[in-house]
Formats: structure tokens, sequence, C-alpha cells
């Protein structure tokens, strides 16, 4: 076996792991915030970087677009917490699951009516070539592009974990995860919080919807992303940003060294169901997830 | 016939169960009876390990040590790690504190989930609605018209059990339970919650569940003037410790219970 | 005035425990029953028998399937095209390689499949719930598409995984026209509403929804929890399953698995939540508004088309849908989310005092 080859598919593995928890942490934000599991993020994703392409398209340069985007995925994410779950918000959290279904409906028909279906290239300025310095040393080709995304992921990480530990809003968020009633006791403004968790989800669903965009391209099958994320959540925990990583990694690495190297005995494909299955695994195992709280039933 | 010929032989006897969560103990080394067709009331400050005793009883939680022996069908059964499911065929039923019923479904539909574990019929033949399975369901349904009957509660039978007030439901719960004909029922605090009519109601329903069906009961209860009323033999717990046990006379006057009660600090 | 109990006694138990209660119901029931066995068969044009009162049918069936899982059990799933996929693609194995066992018994064959494929992916929901164990059904979704399009056996190694059902034969009486199709599906889709009825209104149904609305209790008053949720999946996916063969002997003809994707799964579970959680009525009720709305938009948009002189693209009417079904999704969950069966019902209470206001 070619050592070589095998450290070439972990790491590629490791790093697409490293985009599926760029779309997690969305997840995470909004479920820690507010228990609720946004399953439209995936939509979210789409729908910021089909705006922000087409607003490019438009003619505005790059950063001029980025926060134009970044406003319009802000007033969404209050408009998202104003109109759908307020109304809903003493509802079982399968309710507001589903709700969050019809809203992935919502917004991608809507991203598409506005700016159109066709498939559109996102330019980051970073190359989809080998690192020169790796592939010529070690013959181990990994994408500078994939290793920028890491490191944005990375930064993105470091920096909400930072958010939720020291500042004040952070710790606000966490009380409102933790206890609604106690929150609004003290004296935490419910409603502000949850509009200001979807509006930094919006922001995480641009920075995701760039990377994946430069990726793979800004089109429909973006929004399938999120259900990659599914499988991380369960691994990592639904509350956990370090667990959205940690997961995202697994994942990814397994899902790649799994089609490569079990794959071919089966015909291939194996990517589709992959991730879930060892997420099934896992939830027999510990439900929790590694980082997640455990949930206890009480009669 | 005198309360005491009535009274019975033992039927349930807890040997020195220990029941620990993490750190926390909630039961320590308590030991104590209960006898066929009596009435016997587990009492206690907050905290004191009485829920915890009866979902020890019917299996809800397993202890660390010491042992159950019921008396079911007849012949001695000893366990440990009994599963709920398991105590319910033995003939155990329960309410709960918060009120354990189907929300979406109606009254009559409840009591006869309490039924369940008398139903013999396949759901294919449930499905084929023919012969055995309907003759069973409209049987069944006799049996729960019976106490529905009893516990006053016809006005109510197609209410969905999550539309009618508190008092009612607890009644409804004591229906279920009663549904499905056990030997020994364990209440836990079937009064609390209540105005002082519906705690009337209620001590005259289980009172009749008593006389009438013979019942062994259980029952965890808060308010002092009915325990001491209604009971023939009554357990005192605090912090998961057996402090007391005897009549409702015998109890009143024991000092431990007394301090107990007032917070007197303990050692 | 018209619909009114008053005189309408319950004698016997027996008569409480009716479908149908009160007169006036049974009536409309028969006439429905009319309708749908003898009028329309008469009178229905090929276009509506075929493209839209057969696939109302096939879903009304799915519905049912998911219906009885998810809004009787409380069981969230998110792979109900997967069973109906094997419904299909089994109902297909068993007529190609077992043509002696007849069309029916085939179907009932490709139920069971579906039924023990649910058995195995419903395992996990012993230890798992909520949106965990949606999460697990997804499993299933892809793994079920993936092992049809892998297995080259299922698809009798059709190069693309397309298969086309064969013509449907029941005693050498040959159900090839629209007509027949409908009342085959009609004929089939009734019995099994049926049986799912007096399942739901006998213990195992209430065992079901004790299960859905507190499972701990349920398992202290002595039901079985993995018997129970196991027979859920089991029954919910051989519904789905039989819906998936009649899916592709009636309606589709020619079938690929793409035609089974997450989709249609999602789809599905909008006729469950707009048309009523644990209703046989409401299954119904969601098949017909989701079977229809898309014919209505797309007449609608025709007629706005014409009248104002604008192209209206097909993809703009799509992306259109798309947004009205997921807005109508989160209108019927706040404003009513026991879905059209609930509305139903309020509507037959007023009626009860109608004309009298009060």
């Amino acid at each position: 076996m070619n050592v070589a080859f095998f450290f070439e598919v972990l790491i590629g593995g490791l790093l697409a792991g490293v985009m599926y928890s760029l779309v997690a942490l969305g997840f995470v934000l909004i479920y820690k915030a507010s228990g609720v599991f946004n399953f439209a993020q995936g939509a979210m994703v789409f729908l910021a970087a089909l705006t922000f392409v087409s607003i490019m398209k438009m003619g505005l340069n790059f950063w001029l677009s980025l926060i134009v985007t970044l406003g319009v995925m802000v007033v969404l994410g209050i408009g998202i917490e104003k109109i759908v779950l307020r109304p809903l918000v003493n509802q079982s959290p399968i309710t507001l699951f589903m709700a969050t279904i019809g809203l992935t409906f919502v917004l991608e028909g809507l991203s598409q009516l506005v700016w159109g279906s066709q498939p559109h290239g996102l330019e980051l300025g970073i190359p989809d070539v080998p690192m020169q310095w790796l592939s010529q040393k070690w013959n181990i080709n990994v994408s500078q592009f994939e290793l920028f995304a890491a490191g944005v992921a990375g930064a993105m990480v470091a920096g909400l974990a930072l958010f939720f530990q020291y500042t004040r809003i952070g710790r606000a968020l966490r009380a409102v995860a933790d206890d609604h009633q106690a929150a609004m006791a003290v004296g935490i403004p419910l409603k502000n919080i949850w509009a200001i968790v979807w509006a930094v989800a919006g922001f995480v669903a641009l920075v995701a919807g760039l990377m994946w965009g430069a990726r793979n391209g800004v089109q429909y099958a973006l929004t399938f992303i999120a259900l990659k994320a599914l499988p991380v959540l369960i691994l990592g925990g639904f509350e956990s940003v370090p667990g959205a990583i940690v997961g995202g990694l697994i994942i990814g690495a397994s899902e790649k060294l799994a089609e490569v190297y079990i794959g071919p005995m089966v015909g291939g494909g194996i990517e589709s169901w992959f991730a879930y299955v060892i997420a099934l695994l896992f939830l027999l195992v510990r439900p929790q997830g590694l980082f997640g709280e455990k949930i206890i039933d009480r009669v | 016939m005198s309360r005491a010929d009535q009274v019975g032989d033992v039927i349930l006897s807890v040997e020195s169960v220990s029941l620990a969560f993490g750190g926390v103990k909630a039961l320590q080394e308590v030991t104590f009876d209960v006898r066929e067709h009596e009435m016997r009331a587990i009492i206690g400050p907050n905290g004191a390990g009485k829920s915890s005793m009866l979902n020890v009883i019917n299996g809800v939680y397993h202890p660390q040590q010491g042992k159950i022996r019921l008396r079911a069908n007849g012949a001695w059964r000893e366990f440990r790690d009994m599963d709920s499911h398991e105590a319910a065929s033995l003939g155990i039923a329960r309410t709960f504190q918060n009120i354990a019923l189907f929300k979406g479904m109606t009254v009559l539909d409840n009591v006869l989930t309490g039924r369940n574990l008398k139903m013999r019929v396949s759901f294919l033949e449930q499905a084929i609605w023919v012969g055995r399975a309907r003759r069973e369901e409209l049987e069944h349904r006799r049996a729960v018209e019976e106490i529905i009957d009893f516990l006053e509660i016809q006005h109510i039978r197609k209410t969905p059990v999550g539309k009618l007030p508190y008092g009612l439901q607890k009644r409804v719960e004591l229906a279920r339970a009663l549904a499905a004909e056990p030997s020994l029922l364990l209440l836990d605090e079937p009064m609390s919650g209540m105005n002082l009519e519906e705690k009337q109601d209620m001590c005259r329903f289980v009172l009749d569940v008593n006389d009438h069906y013979g019942t062994t009961i259980v029952l965890i209860e808060h308010d002092m003037g009915v325990v001491m009323d209604i009971s023939d033999r009554v357990v005192v717990l605090d912090y998961g410790r057996k402090i007391a046990d005897g009549t409702p006379d015998q109890v009143r006057a024991n000092q431990a219970v007394i301090d107990a009660y007032l917070g007197v600090a303990h050692g | 005035m018209l619909y009114r109990e008053a005189g309408q006694f319950k004698a016997t138990y027996a008569q409480d425990q009716q479908i149908f209660p009160i007169r006036q119901d049974r009536i409309a029931f028969a006439l429905l029953l009319a309708v749908a066995f003898v009028l329309v068969p008469l009178t229905g044009n090929q276009y509506w028998l075929s493209a839209i009162l057969t696939p109302f049918l096939i879903f009304s069936l799915a519905t049912l399937g998911l219906n009885i899982l998810t809004g009787y059990a409380g069981q969230l799933s998110l792979g109900t095209a997967a069973f109906m996929a094997v419904g299909a693609f089994m109902a297909y194995n068993f007529v190609l390689r077992m043509p002696w066992l007849g069309v029916i018994p085939s179907f009932i064959l490709a139920g069971l499949c579906a039924a023990a494929v649910g058995i195995v992916f419903g395992l996990p929901s012993l230890r798992i719930k909520g949106f965990y164990l949606a999460v697990a059904t997804l499993a299933c979704q892809f793994f079920v598409l993936w092992a049809i399009q892998r297995i080259g056996w299922i698809t009798n190694y059709s190069a693309s995984g397309v298969i086309t059902a064969q013509k449907i034969e029941i005693f050498a009486y040959a159900f090839d026209t629209p007509v027949r199709k409908y009342l085959l599906t009609l004929a089939i889709v009734a019995v099994m509403a049926l049986l799912a009825k007096n399942l739901m209104r006998s213990e195992t149904g209430r065992a079901f929804m004790a299960v859905r609305d507190m499972d701990v209790a349920a398992s202290v008053i002595g039901i079985p929890m993995m018997k129970t949720k196991l027979l859920a999946f089991a029954i919910s996916s051989f519904y789905c399953g039989v819906a998936g063969a009649l899916y592709a002997y009636t309606y589709l003809g020619t079938v690929e698995p793409e035609a089974f994707t997450l989709d249609l799964s999602f789809r599905i579970l909008f006729m469950v939540i707009i048309g009523g959680a644990g209703s046989i009525l409401g299954s119904f009720l969601g098949a017909a508004f989701i079977t229809l709305l898309p014919i209505f938009l797309s007449v609608l948009f025709g007629g706005i088309s014409l009248a104002t002189g604008m192209d209206i693209s097909h993809a703009v009417v799509s992306n259109l849908e798309s947004i009205i079904f997921g807005g109508l999704i989160i209108f019927f969950l706040i404003v009513e989310p026991q879905g059209l069966a609930r509305l139903w019902q309020i509507a037959k209470e007023k009626l009860r005092l109608w004309p009298f206001p009060h």
C-alpha cells in the first residue's frame, strides 16, 4: 500500500471534513441558543452564495458584494426568527424542526426565483492546485484551496469559541440556551438574543457559502451540503462548537477513506450513505455525541 | 368485620434497599413490608426518597443493594433488577406525581390502555375486526366502563385528556391504573394540587378502591389529615432512611418523626 | 339542521364503536364510495384518471403509511421514499421471477419486504428519539437507493437502474387502461384504509399513541416498547411498500431509482402535516391537497399568463410551488398543527349547529 497515497486521501478527507464543519457551525449556533434544529441552514448557505455571486455579476466589487450579502443574510435571519420561529416558540422540537423543513423549501424557491437557477462559478483567488512543496517533497497532493478553507474554518471556530466564552452577548446566548425562563428572569432580552443568533448564523452561512461555492460552484446541489452536516452534528454533539470541528474531521476522513479503500469492492458511491451509517452506529453507542450533554428522561 | 380481619398476610417485602444516583443517596437500607388489602402510607419531608421508593418497587429504578420480594399469583418472587414492564405484568400498577397520561388520547382510550396486558388478539385480527378481535375489544370496553362508572367520569369519557382540569386528570390516571386489575396499587401523591372538595372526592375513591376491589394500596401523601385518617400503617422516611413504622397513632407520637418535620438538626 | 345527532342513540358499545357513529356521516360516506367506484370510472376523462386521481390514491396510501409511523406512533421518519422504492422494485422482481404468483400476492410480498427493511432501520428507534431518529431514517433513505442502483440483481441488471413495470394481469383480466388501473388502485387503497382504521382504533393504535405521547409511562403500564415500535415501522413500511408497487405499476410504468429521492419523502411528510398527523382522513386530505396544488398553480399561472400576456416560465412556477409548499407547512404548523383533518372536524361541529348561530 502506498503510504503517501494514504496520507493524501486522509488529508483530503480531513480538509473536506473541515468544510462540513463550516456548515455544521451554523447549526450549532442556532441550536445552542434556541434549541431549534435549523434544517434550512443548507438553503441559507445556498442563498448566501447565490446572492453574493449575483451581486458581483451586477458589477459590484468583491468587498462591497460581501457587505451587501451580509446585510441580506442578517435581515433574512432576523426575519426568519420573527415570522417563523416566534409564533412556534412553545411547540415541541419536532414541530420546530418540521417548520425549518418548510423554511428550506421557501428559501430554495426564493433564491432561484430571484436570482435564476443557472450555476455560477465563484472566484476567491486561491487556486485549487496542490501545494508545491508538499507534493515535491513527500509526493502528497494537497489542494491549496482546501488548506485555505481549513484556515478560514479554524479562524471561525476560534472566533466563535472566544465569542461564546468571553463576551457579554456570548454569555447571554449560553444562558438562553440553557434555560429560557431563567435567562428572562435575570433580564436577558430573549427576542434580541435570538435575532442576534440568527444574524450570526446567517454570517456563518455566508462564509460557508463562499467556501463551498468556490469549491463546487454555486448551484442547487449546494443545498445538499446541509444533509452532510447532520452526521457531523451527531458525532460532535449538537451544542458543541469544537464538536462540530472534530465531528467534521472524523466524518470527512472516514468517508474519503471508505470511498477509496472499500468503495471499489462494492461498486463505489459509498459516500452517499457512509457518513450516515457511521452517525447511526454512533447514536446507538453514545446518543449525545462526543461532546454533547447526556439526555435524561424523567417521569 | 374489623379492619384487622380484612388485612391479610405480607404481600410485599422491601429488604434493606439502598439506592444512589451518582453521589446522591436517595435511599439507605430501607426495610418494611406491606400486607394484603391494607392501606400503607409512605410519608416524610420533601426529598426524603418517597417517590424513589415507589419507583424501586415498580422497577423504574434499580437499587444498588437490597431486594424486593413480591407475592404474585401465589408464589414469592425476589428481585432487584426487574424492569417496569415486568412489574406491570406481576400486578403492580401506579399513578405518578406529575400525571403520566397520554395527552393526545381521550379518557376512554387512556383507561383502555391500562388493559393492554390482558389483550390477547394479534394485530392482524384487529385490522380485520371480526370475531375474536371485536369480542375482546367489547369485553374490555365493558370492564373499563365499570371503572369509569365507579370513579364517576362518564361525562368526560370522550374528552381528550389534555383538555381536562388537573383534578379530573388525576382521577383518570387512577382509572387507568385500576383498569389493569392490579393486586398492588402505588399512588404517588394522588391528592396533590387539589382543593378541599377534590381531595375529599379522591379520598373517598381511594378508600372505595381498597374496600370494593380489595386492592392493596401504597400511597405517598403530604396531607397528614388524610394519611392519619385512611391508612392502616405508615412508614416514615427522612433523608432516605426509615425513621418510623407503625400505625398512624404510633407514628404521630414518635419524637423522631416530629423532629424530622420540624426540621430539627440531624447528626 | 341536516347534520344533527338528535334521536340517534347508542344502546350498545358496539354501536358506539362504529367508524361512523352518526347516520348522516354513513350516508355521506356511502355516497362518496358510490361516486368513487361507479360515477368516476363512467364519466372521468383519461387525464384526470391517470394523472390526478390515481397518483392521489397512491400518495394517500403512502401518507397513511407514514402517518401510522409518525402521526400515530410518533416516530419521525424521513425514509418514506426508500420504503416505497423497496416495494416497487421487489414487486417487479416477484412478477418477473415468479409470474405464477400473480400480481396481488406479488404486491403483498413486496410490501412484506419493505416491512422487513422497515424493521431493520427501525431498530435504532429503541435507543434514539426525535430528530436523531429522523437522521437515522435518512441513513435508510440513502442506503436503500444506493443498494438498488448497485445490486444488479434488483433491477435485472439494467444499465441505469431503470425497470419497466409489467402489465398487470389478474386471472387473465388485463388492467391496462387508465380506468382499470384507477379501479384496481382504488380497491386496494380502500381495503388498506379500512384495515388501518380498524387497527388504529383498537389496542395496537392505542399502544402506538401511548408510545408517541409518553413512552416511559407506556412502558410502565406494560406496553412493550420494542414490539410496539418495530410493529409501527413494519406496518408503516408495508403500506409504503405497497404504495410504491402501485406507484410503479399503475402510474409510472417506467421506474428509475431517482423517482424515490429524499424530495419524495419530504413531500409525503408534508402530506401528513398538512392533512393531519394521527388521522386516517387526514392522510387523504393531505394527499389531495399536495397532489392538486401544483395543478392548481399551473392553471392559475397559465391564466395569468394569458390574461396579461406575460410569459411565466416553467422554472418560475416550479420555484413558486416550492415557496408555497414551504410556506403552507409553516402556516399549518403555526395556525393548525393538527392539519386539515382538524379543520374538517371544526367544520362539522359548526355544521351541527347550523343554521343556528349558537
